[in-house]
């Protein structure tokens, strides 16, 4: 078993016993994690997380709607050896230096083992993922211009994040392990908080904290805040010198966690046509 | 084992295969479930299921398999004093624990709970370090702090709360996808209006290669780079939704695929139109439907290249007089010199590419307020209901000419 990789958060991380379950799974059975949930719940900084916690370099490589599964490979700079063939001086018959390799093949070629934050995979084309199943099942790939087959020192973990904009092919998921990260609840929230605003007071975080699940709870906010928004807004109404009893009130600062004007303006009409007299409205899991 | 539980899990509609199948049965013979349903319940999630939408399904499987299988309140007091004195946690090394795994097999789980009701039925006292009894530090099926690798803990250090009753929670009711079609799913399903072309403008970043190497020959071994521009989508979309009183009703369902076409940005080019209830001289720029917001539909029909894939967003249910009269227009201040049907084939004839989405469900298409209506449309459209489903048919319909 592969027991030395136990990952247990680290102490800027709060990580549920479910997550963190799912992590050590996926390590032991060597198969990527497929982490999803809404944005700002913390995907990407659990791989931060997993890497400090096992004492592992972290190889960021985030995706763009233009990034092409072979760019994690290798790049053959065609261009420059062109140029350097016509104007020699360089030894142009070595093709080799002018292959570089990706995020993938740096990881592959890495000489301990590394975690590998594959950062928003939904964002790239629709085959992305589909091309990448071979070199994530086998750990390895070959460079057809020089003959060379990379092939992976030690089996990086793999965490891969979604944030569900195109659904990913079925024989990529086959291969994956999958974690949705449940938004979370008011005492878990309270210790991430704790954990990213240690002097914060107590009543006030409280008080937030009930404003904050009854935004959420509101039916029709297109985009609820979320955690990374509550802590903004915390910082905020700390910096602003907001007395606790003030935030469910006047709702201060509104603007850190709502970003867009109809949320605002809905938000604005419950608090001023049902106040926050009756917060047991909302239901039991207060999202 | 639990081979029942995989039939039960497809049953409930979750497409496990039989390669995550294996891959849990690996996982369970490494102990990695650390013998506790709720380690099996999270173990068994993780691999088994791809998408939160499948959670409740999942709990669902989960509740009726494992139902009434948890210990006890009474039983695991008395079995508690049993385990009262245990042996220090053993640690067991991997091949020993292969071995173990060789010898005793993974038992299925109905074979399990009969031979823990018959051995708590027969053992009078504490077993420590034993592969039988109920006990620790052994290789034993049930006890703790020893190993078996389909075992049952009991007692010892727990991990979370009982799975069954977290499944029974149904914590993931609201993902469920055939309930819930959001905004999310629309765009999903839009996405697959995309036509990759390279004749489009934009700027010449990509380095055409094979161009590279001709012109460089033709320019005696000079090098000369070409450039060309990357694959774009070309789709170009027309949407027309109806505004009137009969949409009502799919007001919601409406705004979703509203929003849903406005958030995806990989058209080349997007018109959106309201008409009410039919399609006459004007369209309308927003859903108020009010003349001076509106162009003229014979603008569009003279403007617009025929390329353009039309959706249609409407019920399609009105009288017929409002379809086939001259000044049949709902509207009585607006005249409409040219009868809404034959606006409707102009549209049809205009762009080839055209579909009609309609909220009314199918079975009511024949029956319902608005048949003759529909039928009359239908002949001039392909008609699809308004689901996930119907706009996914309706993308493949658009995507080829007919």
């Amino acid at each position: 078993m592969t027991d030395q990789y136990i990952f247990q958060g680290t102490e800027d991380y709060i990580v549920s016993k479910d997550l963190q379950n799912s992590v050590n799974i996926s390590v032991a059975l060597k198969r990527p994690l497929l982490i999803k949930g809404e944005p700002g719940t913390g995907k990407t900084m659990l791989a931060e997380s997993i890497a400090r916690s096992l004492g592992l370099p972290l190889i960021i490589w985030n995706i763009k709607s233009t990034t092409k599964a072979q760019d994690g490979l290798y790049v053959y700079d065609t261009v420059q050896h062109l140029y350097d063939s016509q104007f020699g001086g360089q030894n142009v018959s070595e093709i080799k230096r002018y292959i570089k390799l990706g995020k993938l093949g740096e990881a592959f070629k890495a000489k301990e083992r590394v975690v590998l934050l594959i950062d928003e995979i939904d964002k790239a084309d629709l085959e992305f993922p589909n091309d990448l199943l071979w070199e994530l099942d086998v750990m390895n790939f070959y460079i057809p211009e020089t003959g060379e087959t990379i092939t992976a020192v030690q089996r990086p973990i793999v965490i891969i994040t979604s944030n569900a904009e195109k659904e990913l092919p079925d024989a990529f998921l086959r291969r994956c392990i999958f974690h949705y990260i449940d938004f979370p609840d008011p005492e878990m929230m309270t210790e991430i908080v704790k954990v990213h605003c240690p002097e914060l007071e107590g009543q006030l975080l409280a008080e937030a904290l009930k404003t904050f699940y009854w935004v959420r709870s509101i039916s029709g906010i297109q985009k609820k805040p979320s955690t990374s928004e509550l802590l903004d807004w915390v910082q905020a109404l700390t910096i602003g010198g907001i007395a606790p009893e003030a935030i469910s009130q006047e709702l201060p600062f509104l603007g850190a966690l709502l970003k867009k004007n109809q949320d605002f303006d809905l938000t604005l009409r419950q608090l001023h046509t049902r106040g926050m007299e009756n917060p047991t409205r909302t239901s039991k899991r207060g999202w | 084992m639990f081979t029942n539980f995989f039939y039960q899990l497809r049953q409930e509609g979750i497409p496990v295969s039989l390669t995550e199948w294996m891959t849990l049965m690996e996982a369970l013979s490494i102990g990695l479930a650390n013998s506790s349903l709720s380690g099996f319940y999270y173990l068994a999630r993780a691999i088994l299921v791809k998408s939160e939408s499948h959670f409740d399904q999942y709990d669902l499987a989960f509740q009726r398999y494992f139902q009434g299988i948890e210990t006890p309140e009474q039983l695991s007091e008395q079995v508690s004093q049993w385990l009262a004195n245990p042996l220090p946690e053993k640690l067991f090394s991997e091949e020993e624990r292969n071995e173990l795994l060789k010898k005793l097999g993974l038992p299925d789980w109905e074979s399990l709970r009969a031979a823990l009701e018959e051995r708590l039925r027969i053992q009078d006292g504490p077993h420590h370090g034993g592969n039988t009894w109920i006990g620790t530090g052994g290789t034993s099926p049930f006890g703790h702090s020893g190993f078996h690798p389909g075992g049952v803990r009991i007692g010892g250090k727990s991990h979370g709360q009982s799975a069954v009753k977290v499944a029974a929670e149904r914590n993931y009711k609201e993902y469920r996808r055939d309930e819930t079609l959001g905004v999310r799913q629309f765009e999903l399903a839009l996405r697959g209006l995309r036509q990759f072309s390279t004749r489009l403008e934009g700027t010449k970043d990509q380095l055409d290669l094979d161009a590279t190497i001709d012109e460089t020959c033709k320019n005696a071994g000079q090098l000369k780079i070409i450039w060309t521009r990357p694959r774009k989508n070309a789709v170009k979309v027309i949407v027309l939704m109806d505004a009137g009183g009969s949409m009502v009703p799919y007001a919601r369902i409406c705004s979703q695929l509203f929003s849903a076409v406005h958030r995806s940005s990989h058209f080349k080019d997007l018109k959106f139109y309201y008409f009410h209830n039919c399609i006459y001289d004007l369209l309308y720029l927003d859903a108020s439907c009010n003349p001076r917001k509106a162009i003229k539909t014979e603008d569009i029909l003279q403007s617009l290249h025929s390329d353009y894939k039309v959706l249609l967003i409407g019920d399609a249910a009105m009288a017929p007089s409002e379809l086939l009269m001259s000044d049949g227009n709902i509207f009585w201040d607006i005249g409409n010199t040219e009868p809404g049907i034959t606006w409707l084939k102009r549209l049809s004839q205009k762009f080839p590419y055209h579909v009609w989405l309609n909220p009314i469900p199918t079975a009511y298409w024949e029956r319902g307020h608005g048949y003759q209506s529909i039928k009359m449309v239908q002949e001039i459209f392909p008609m699809y209901e308004l689901t996930l489903d119907g706009l996914d048919r309706a993308i493949k319909k658009l995507m080829v000419r007919k």
